[in-house]
């Protein structure tokens, strides 16, 4: 690419892998948690989501991995207008994207190795062709003596490093991580910042909603500021947006 | 996940990817039960129509193959020889393999239930009977035999049995439809109780669709995992409830006996098959419930 991908300025439609315009969304009949989004994340740019509780930044998330659909605008994804995508090429969809959750949602009767293998296996990767790679990532997010225990045995933040493993082992595309950093120290903190960057540095496009303004700041890294469910700020980090 | 991979430091090149789906789970048990105790009761209900289908046959089989002559004695002749004249002569018709002459004592044994112990029945005339055994292949018509008693200027009266082949085989007919009908109830009870406690059971299971889903699995993916799991439970439990009912079968038929149950409910080693389909539909049930419920429940998170 030719300009900065984490440029403030708009990005080309066409050479977004995420486009909001003038999206909305709401849970059921309540009222909209989001508003009216309009926004485009470059290939390789790197965000983070910020705002106060309940201003809908779990929610811009879930759009993006398709876990909720839009009430109102047009979502693209890589290009593809989302409410037009078949039902059977968005499993496809979903694979390129890595997702750290709030909740973590590991599987509770998988040893932590097996718990970080799911996106490979159900890319269809042979064991032989990744058993490496994800004892290496383990190792390195601080679990190397861990990958044979099962989640219910795992502290918090071990979970939180299992979450962040699972998501950026398959190499996505697209990484979102809900508060990738609530449940774990300073210095491993800083550790996970480094990951993403590295991960955004090879390629990836890297999103992440937090209240961390430490890990905001330490980034020098843009902001969607959300407000209420609207897009208050999309830029560098302002006095205004502060997570 | 195996208590290998618990315990003891992790063996990378040992490592192999556990089942998506836990390999057992206590929250299964009751389903299990319930579907063996279902499976169990269709099980034995099939026996029991299969062996009241046959008794109801054999009691047909034996009545439309056979006839009862009484024979009236003449003026000028003694009951015995009219009676062993009327066999003779049935014995030469078309159609008929044996004639039998009863004796006096068993013509009386059979009347004396409707006289009481008192009556002398030496005083009375008691008609001679004479049996008669069709030709299965091609048996003679009532009105064939009256003809030919007739000829030989015999009095007597053929009874064909049709009053009694009617009625039993009505009783048999209910019997065999009222069987079948609570076969067909407790089959489909059973089967909606696979199909209820499966959709629990994949409910429960709900974080590991989501996951799953997230992640990028294709739905016909999940709806397998789920498919293939609930099957086996399913056929598992289908066994156990075919092995039971066939060993009470099995039980029945060796423990029956003349005073048993063998008489009236006739258990044949082959009825004992019967049982084999059970697993397989029980599997059936499940698997269809399972991805239903499956593809539902992805349905509802896209």
């Amino acid at each position: 690419m030719s300009r900065n991908p984490n440029a403030t300025e708009p990005a080309d439609a066409w050479d977004a892998v995420v486009r909001f315009d003038d999206v909305s969304m709401r849970y059921g009949r309540e009222p909209e948690t989001l508003r009216d989004l309009s926004f485009s994340l470059p290939q390789g740019s790197f965000h983070f989501v910020t705002g106060p509780s309940g201003a809908g930044k779990t929610s811009l998330l879930k759009l993006i991995y398709l876990a909720a659909q839009p009430s109102k605008g047009l979502l693209h994804l890589f290009g593809q207008d989302v409410a037009q995508t078949p039902a059977e090429v968005r499993p496809f969809l979903r694979r390129r994207i890595g997702v750290v959750f709030q909740e973590f949602r590991l599987l509770d009767h998988l040893s932590a190795f097996d718990n970080a293998a799911v996106p490979l296996r159900i890319a269809g990767r042979k064991p032989d062709s990744y058993r490496q790679d994800v004892a290496e990532l383990l190792t390195w997010v601080g679990l190397k003596d861990r990958m044979h225990a099962l989640p219910p045995t795992l502290a918090g933040g071990e979970k939180q490093r299992l979450a962040i493993a699972r998501a950026v082992v398959g190499r996505p595309d697209i990484l979102l991580a809900d508060e990738p950093t609530g449940n774990v120290d300073h210095e491993m903190g800083l550790r996970i910042l480094r990951l993403f960057l590295e991960l955004n540095r090879l390629g990836t496009t890297v999103l992440i909603a937090t209240h961390d303004q430490d890990l905001v700041a330490r980034s020098g890294m843009p902001v969607l500021h959300l407000e209420d469910g609207r897009l208050a700020h999309m830029g560098p980090l302002s006095a205004g947006a502060r997570p | 996940m195996s208590r290998r991979r618990r315990s003891g430091p992790f063996e990378l090149e040992r490592w192999r990817p556990a089942p998506f789906l836990p390999e057992r789970d206590t929250r299964d048990s009751a389903l299990v039960f319930v579907v063996a105790v279902l499976c169990f009761l269709a099980c034995l209900t099939a026996l029991g129509v299969i062996a009241s289908d046959r008794a109801a046959r054999g009691w047909s089989h034996q009545l439309s193959g056979e006839m009862t002559v009484i024979v009236r004695p003449k003026a000028n002749e003694t009951p015995d020889s009219a009676a062993a004249r009327a066999a003779e002569t049935l014995a030469g018709v078309p159609g008929v393999a044996e004639a039998r002459a009863l004796e006096r004592e068993k013509a009386e044994a059979l009347i004396a239930p409707w006289l009481g112990e008192a009556a002398d029945l030496a005083d009375l005339p008691v008609p001679r009977l004479v049996a008669v055994v069709l030709d299965r292949e091609s048996p003679a018509s009532a009105r064939s035999l009256e003809q030919a008693l007739l000829a030989r200027g015999l009095d007597a009266v053929v009874d064909d049995h049709t009053t009694w082949l009617a009625d039993i085989q009505r009783g048999a007919a209910i019997a065999r439809w009222v069987g079948l009908g609570v076969f067909l109830l407790i089959s489909a009870a059973a089967a909606a109780v696979v199909a209820f406690a499966t959709r629990a059971g994949l409910a429960a299971r709900r974080e590991v669709v989501e996951l799953l889903h997230l992640t990028g699995a294709e739905d016909a993916f999940i709806a397998r995992l789920f498919q293939v799991r609930f099957a086996q439970m399913a056929a598992g439990a289908g066994l156990v409830g075919a092995v039971f009912a066939a060993a009470l079968g099995a039980a029945l038929r060796l423990g029956g006996g003349g005073d048993g149950l063998t008489p009236v409910l006739p258990v044949a080693w082959s009825d004992l098959l019967a049982v084999l389909p059970c697993p397989l539909a029980a599997a059936l049930v499940a698997a269809v419930a399972a991805r239903m419920t499956a593809v539902n429940l992805i349905r509802e998170l896209s």
